[in-house]
């Protein structure tokens, strides 16, 4: 595939930088992008680790009836963050802004991307937002109480910080679209010779796929954002209904942006899925079109559903049964992509690696997800379980059972890439199996309760719940010292882990053909490229190469 | 074709970050421009919505609003589109005078509006209509509306007028410093095309606001 000699002795990307600073700075105005790549994965690791502390703080308040360590308004705000942390500092921008800004320029065989000052600059308006975020915690007024989704008439009624922490929101939603129209014009203008769309890696798909809702989608939140914000400060009455605004008219705006986010969170984890699998199963992935093809399918159709989150909000009876089976029509893509990776595992050779146990583990959580995400898409079961824990249960299983793996087993799979050196296997296989357990535990107890009545983001709770509830708090332990144990595993490998060559895996995608660490600029030549993008036979010349 | 412009343009440069890839940057600029009109498309959804709720009192409200300052400034937007576009053509044409003074006179032309729209707004607000004010909150829920989707429409249409002026006076110092020059004007046709976007949004809110009635 690459027939540029791999060069050891060359530079890599720590050693030299692309501007004529060294140390820190450097790094804070380098336009490479696998430099500005890792400072995203530091920042949003940061967040990520804030979010997880919260939701155990949360679950800590949970474990008994009454009030055990907090009190219901700071409860009230501990979720809202945990929310807005989660989603749009830490699972939106996560994987198309690390292993996107990292990867899909190598796996293109490109130098960078096409606007790497704009890359840089969409960083740090990432990182502004996240102060604006941090800001609003300590203005008069407290913090945001309204839950993430920040619904009218109570998000102009609260006299907590809202407008601050949505600018903030609105401030990252700026970050997400300059990361989309940067990924669609490097996908368009800069694949290497030979690159046709049907010879990209499959993670190029999804992130290409992701850019573009990112495009699509991101506007329109902002503008509802910025009209609450409008609302608040000058009482226009837009979505007012004390002044003739309409307040279902905000939840349609607000969920037809954060329907597609939905999709913005899981496509770019399909789409490393789609490159773990056939690299352990050495084997050529099942339906390499099908798969490529469903991510827009999955783009486009996410795009019809939204109203699916206000069954019970007071709409016609016809618009809610339309958009009851748009939804469904949405499960039939992720339905394609699972059966593929199963059917690649067919018959394969398999290797049972780290990330690949992510990867499994990733499967069962994400179809327990997805399956259920079909009985809250069914009218009847949905105004039952509307607000209740089981839709609690069911984001969380495809969120973080879906793009939460998906993030471990992507930074399993690339760190030697990015850092040069392995990690130790036993502790990261244990971490897995700790994950799988206390996930189960704490979320799978949630359906229980949920089907049971237990309505979400309540504070106290009736006696009968009780057990369920300690079952779950004990389950986000397990959980917490899974994500320690991961962490201080791979945190400790990037000084003492042992060097790893180019291809410790045996993938054949472009960034297995370059050094680990990558050198500066990718590579010396800008291949041309031949294969098909999970042809195994290549691995023999591969060999020969180096 | 895309691929061997790619692998030429590829060939040219050693590195990324020298590279310049002008189909690229006017893709990236059309991608932008998509994400603007889907910012205003939320609001003309809320518009529509309403209006649709409210038809009389929107008919009543519309008709407060002066539609001679409202057509001036659409004629005045119109124009300075038209000077954009010719200053791009100068520089096409290696006339660079000419087109600092198209650029300049474009400048001229949205602070022309500007100030239009600071006299119709203070004229609504001497007579009390602003959002929350007595008089507007005494009126019923058609006649609130309107004049905050045309506060808050036209406050954001402003807005971007004035960015659009900033964007405008770097072009002017890229011109003038021959940043921009006769086979490199990629930065100002993007910069014509953003200006030419905010005029389009014009064109739309000013039958929405002043011609229906």
């Amino acid at each position: 595939m690459a027939n540029g000699a791999v060069a050891i002795e060359e530079k890599n990307f720590y050693q030299q930088s692309t501007n004529k600073y060294s140390g820190i700075l450097s790094w804070l105005l380098t336009t490479d992008h696998k430099r500005i790549g890792l400072m995203y994965l530091y920042t949003i690791s940061f967040f990520f680790i804030v979010g997880v502390i919260i939701g155990i703080l949360m679950r800590l308040e949970l474990i008994a009836p009454g009030k055990t360590i907090m009190d219901a308004q700071t409860y009230n705000t501990l979720f809202t963050l945990h929310g807005v942390i989660m989603i749009f500092l830490f699972i939106v921008p996560g994987l198309p802004a690390i292993f996107g800004n990292f990867f899909l320029p190598i796996q293109i065989g490109a130098r960078d991307v096409a606007f790497p000052r704009l890359n840089l600059l969409s960083y740090y308006v990432y990182v502004a937002g996240a102060i604006l975020v941090f800001i609003s915690l300590f203005l008069p007024g407290g913090p945001i109480d309204t839950g993430w989704t920040f619904y009218i008439p109570y998000s102009v009624r609260s006299s907590t910080n809202v407008s601050m922490a949505i600018f903030a929101a609105f401030v990252l939603g700026f970050s997400s679209i300059l990361t989309g129209i940067n990924f669609v014009t490097t996908v368009h203008r800069l694949r290497a010779p030979g690159m046709t769309f049907f010879k990209m890696p499959l993670f190029v798909w999804a992130t290409y796929a992701t850019a573009w809702i990112q495009i699509i989608a991101t506007p329109v939140i902002g503008i509802t954002i910025l009209l609450v914000i409008i609302e608040r400060a000058f009482g226009v009455g837009i979505f007012d209904p004390a002044l003739g605004g309409d307040p279902i008219l905000y939840q349609h705006l607000f969920w037809i942006y954060s329907h597609p986010a939905v999709y913005i969170m899981i496509l770019p984890a399909m789409g490393v899925v789609s490159e773990i699998i056939p690299t352990f199963a050495r084997r050529t992935i099942f339906g390499y079109k099908a798969i490529a093809m469903s991510s827009l399918a999955i783009a486009f159709v996410g795009y019809l559903v939204w109203a699916h989150h206000m069954f019970t909000s007071g709409m016609s009876d016809t618009a809610r049964w339309i958009f009851s089976l748009l939804t469904f029509i949405v499960a039939l893509p992720s339905g394609v992509k699972v059966f593929n990776w199963v059917a690649t595992m067919y018959k394969g050779s398999i290797d049972p690696q780290t990330p690949f146990l992510w990867v499994m583990s990733f499967i069962v959580l994400f179809s327990i997800g997805g399956l259920t995400g079909l009985v809250l898409g069914s009218l009847a079961t949905d105004v039952h379980l509307h607000d209740t824990y089981f839709v609690v249960a069911h984001f969380h299983y495809v969120m973080f059972g879906g793009t939460g793996t998906i993030f471990f087993a992507a930074l399993h799979y690339w760190f030697p890439k990015m850092f040069g050196r392995m990690y130790f296997k036993k502790p990261a296989n244990i971490a897995v199996l700790l994950f799988f357990i206390g996930f189960n535990m704490l979320y799978f107890t949630k359906f229980i309760m949920g089907y049971m009545g237990m309505p979400r983001r309540y504070y106290d709770y009736l006696p009968q719940f009780a057990t369920l509830q300690e079952i779950s708090t004990v389950g986000s332990w397990i959980l917490a010292l899974a994500i320690f144990i991961m962490l201080g595993n791979l945190i400790y490998s990037l000084r003492k882990g042992p060097k790893a060559g180019p291809n410790p895996w045996g993938g054949v995608t472009l960034e297995w053909h370059i050094p680990s660490p990558p050198p500066m600029e990718n590579f010396k030549e800008i291949p041309t490229v031949t294969h098909e993008p999970y042809d195994f036979s290549q691995l023999k010349e591969m060999k020969n190469e180096s | 074709m895309n691929h061997n412009s790619v692998a030429g343009n590829e060939n040219n440069h050693t590195a990324a970050h020298v590279h310049r890839d002008d189909v690229g940057a006017k893709l990236g600029m059309w991608l932008f421009l998509f994400t603007e009109v889907l910012l205003f498309g939320g609001m003309f959804l809320a518009y529509a919505v309403y209006r649709y709720q409210y038809p009389d009192q929107f008919r009543i409200a519309a008709m407060e609003l002066n539609t001679g300052i409202g057509t001036l400034n659409t004629v005045i937007l119109l124009t300075s589109s038209l000077t954009v576009a010719l200053s791009i053509a100068a520089i096409q044409k290696k006339n660079k005078f000419l087109s600092i003074l198209m650029l300049s006179l474009t400048v001229v032309f949205a602070l022309m509006f500007m100030v239009n729209k600071y006299f119709e707004w203070m004229a609504k607000i001497d007579h009390g209509i602003f959002p929350g004010s007595e008089e507007l909150l005494g009126r019923p829920n058609g006649q609130i509306l309107f004049f905050g989707l045309y506060y808050v429409m036209t406050g954001l249409h402003g807005l971007h007028v004035f960015i659009g002026v900033i964007v405008l006076l770097f072009m002017l110092y890229f011109l003038i410093k021959n940043d921009i020059t006769p086979d490199n004007y990629t930065k100002l046709e993007n910069a014509g095309l953003y200006w030419h976007l905010v005029d389009l949004i014009w064109i739309f809110l000013f039958p929405l606001f002043y011609l229906i009635q």
